[in-house]
């Protein structure tokens, strides 16, 4: 084993106790999710640590039901750009020809349109469920996953052990998963950091629009959408969520950025 | 024989257009095939089976795909949007005064954030790996990683609301002195500042160290250039194909950017407009404003696209 280096120590730290307040949202908020337990707005104080918000719910609470939301919907949907994205972009390199050029061109005319005026048109037809959510978020963001894979898959498919396997007589299935899947995974993972906070910034600002995760659920970009009136009265509570995103996403590129220098000193690059 | 330069360019603007024509197709069938009904969600729950069908013939829903997408694009082409499902408003002529200012935004935004973005990334590979050059990351790698919106509030709790500097709402209307509009921006603006800098200074940055590798800097460096020299002089002109792409795709990135910030500041433009209407499922307007919006991003990475290939002296003096 390695020396972890200091900042990735910090990255791991913050981005394992957001998953896991995520998943045992359940046990350690002090109240519900929904729950109204005071004035609009308390200030911070041993019964309510971050305060209250607009409605008089635990504004701590509302945070780690929140987190919940949020990182369910942004790995759900990384998990899904990413399986979608590599394969195909594993199938274009290995096929090659004409499966190639319609995949890479279908690619570059879904990113000649920005992806938040994707998601919006998308949302202007269907209703904004957590499906429907991850389901755009996961795909719109494949193409990127896609364009990397299959930058990564080209090089590979060229080298000397691909080239053995399919005189052996592998097939297409065991040339993706097991010549270039192995060998293509490191600055996969690297990306796959980046993706997740794509996706939870993607996820926080549609909700913030009114068009993501609806209430009473919660969500990051949800609170700051129901406490924006509050700043006007010098009210912080809309600015927590930006702590929590913030510090998430740094940790998460922290712990990126050294997969990444690990991996690429051994392996060249990320291709 | 045509000169290659114009050859290549009159390809990419042919490309462009081709691209253009792409999503226009793509922006039709993606609200066309998408399970969901526009007459269903504008009459509601309560909808009879007779109303949606009047409804839908009014609309011409019930035309074939192709007739309606033929008709639609033939009245863009003419500038006509077509008209606004909610309250029937004529879409082209809300879409121009908006456009004018979200069009506005962006260029004051880009107007600081380009140069701004240019000279710290020359300071930080003058300074690279000492302070000042830690001092520019870190802070970028903060505003990169906390959402526009966000930003936006954190500079109006504590620019307008704590410190009373600058206006909490970005209202603009006719008869304000350029002065006047400009102070009335200057929250988004700074907000839209601080989202693209980060990228661009650090895209400058590793831009201009690859290449400060050359054989070139290393001859400069041995005469005894002055350091920031020989990155101005020496180093960035070699550096401007890739720092002009980025800057492109920055600006490209501020149109779409101004979607959010605008909702944050209230400010009359592009994407409020988008964002108010994709709530009311008002579909023309949201294809209408999504094609706009494409456009200017095609149309920017076109330009970033003829700059570079205008930037390289090799494609100037043909074989």
């Amino acid at each position: 084993m390695t020396r972890i280096p200091l900042a990735a120590m910090i990255g791991l730290f913050f981005t394992g106790a957001y998953f896991l307040s995520a998943i045992f949202a359940g046990v350690i908020a002090p109240y519900g999710m929904a729950e109204v337990v005071g004035d609009s707005w308390e200030p911070w104080s041993a019964a309510h640590w971050l305060g209250t918000d607009t409605i008089g719910r635990d504004l701590l609470s509302r945070m780690i039901w929140g987190g919940q939301t949020t990182i369910f919907v942004a790995a759900a949907a990384t998990a899904l750009s990413f399986i979608t994205g590599s394969v195909l972009g594993f199938a274009a390199a290995v096929l090659g020809g004409w499966m190639d050029q319609l995949l890479s061109r279908t690619v570059d005319l879904v990113m000649s349109i920005p992806s938040l005026i994707s998601a919006l048109l998308i949302l202007s037809v269907m209703p904004s469920s957590l499906i429907t959510l991850i389901v755009v978020i996961g795909l719109l963001d494949c193409t990127r996953v896609f364009r990397l894979s299959r930058a990564v898959a080209v090089d590979i498919t060229v080298m000397d052990y691909v080239e053995a396997a399919r005189l052996r007589g592998e097939g297409t299935a065991w040339i993706v998963f097991r010549e270039i899947l192995p060998n293509a995974l490191s600055p996969l993972v690297a990306e796959m950091g980046l993706r997740f906070i794509f996706a939870v910034l993607f996820i926080s600002t549609l909700s913030f629009l009114g068009l993501g995760i609806q209430p009473p659920m919660a969500d990051w970009g949800g609170i700051v959408k129901e406490n924006k009136e509050g700043i006007v009265y010098g009210i912080p509570a809309a600015l927590v969520p930006a702590v929590a995103i913030a510090t998430l996403a740094i940790s998460v590129n922290l712990v990126a950025d050294w997969i990444l220098n690990r991996t690429s000193s051994l392996k060249g690059g990320r291709g | 024989m045509v000169h290659p330069v114009i050859k290549l360019i009159a390809q990419r603007i042919a490309l462009g257009l081709l691209l253009l024509w792409a999503v226009s197709v793509l922006i039709f069938v993606g609200t066309l095939i998408l399970p969901g009904d526009v007459a269903q969600s504008i009459l509601g729950q309560a909808a009879t089976p007779e109303t949606l069908a009047n409804l839908r013939a009014e609309l011409g829903l019930d035309e074939p795909p192709l007739t309606r997408y033929l008709s639609w694009a033939g009245g863009v082409l003419q500038g006509d949007l077509g008209t606004a499902l909610t309250n029937g408003e004529d879409i082209a002529s809300a879409i121009g005064k908006r456009l004018g200012n979200t069009l506005f935004l962006a260029f004051w935004a880009a107007v600081v954030s380009v140069p701004l973005a240019i000279f710290l990334g020359l300071m930080a590979v003058r300074y690279r790996d000492r302070w000042p050059d830690k001092l520019i990351s870190g802070f970028t790698l903060a505003t990169i990683s906390v959402p526009e919106f966000l930003l936006g509030y954190i500079a109006v709790y504590f620019l307008a609301v704590k410190w009373r500097l600058l206006p909490s709402l970005a209202s603009i209307y006719d008869g304000m002195t350029l002065g006047e509009q400009l102070y009335a921006i200057s929250m988004p603006v700074l907000v839209l500042v601080l989202t693209v800098l980060g990228h661009m200074m650090r895209m400058t940055r590793a831009a201009i160290l690859n290449v400060m590798q050359s054989a070139y800097i290393e001859t400069a460096e041995l005469k005894g250039l002055r350091p920031i020299n020989i990155i101005a002089k020496h180093a960035f002109p070699n550096a401007i194909a890739p720092v002009i792409n980025v800057v492109m795709l920055n600006m490209a990135y501020l149109v779409v950017g101004v979607v959010v910030v605008e909702v944050v500041f209230v400010y009359p433009g592009m994407g409020q407009y988008l964002v108010d209407h994709v709530s009311k499922r008002d579909v023309p307007v949201v294809q209408a404003c999504g094609l706009v919006f494409a456009a200017i991003y095609i149309g920017l990475n076109i330009v970033a696209d003829v700059v570079s290939i205008l930037a390289n002296p090799r494609l100037r003096h043909p074989k």
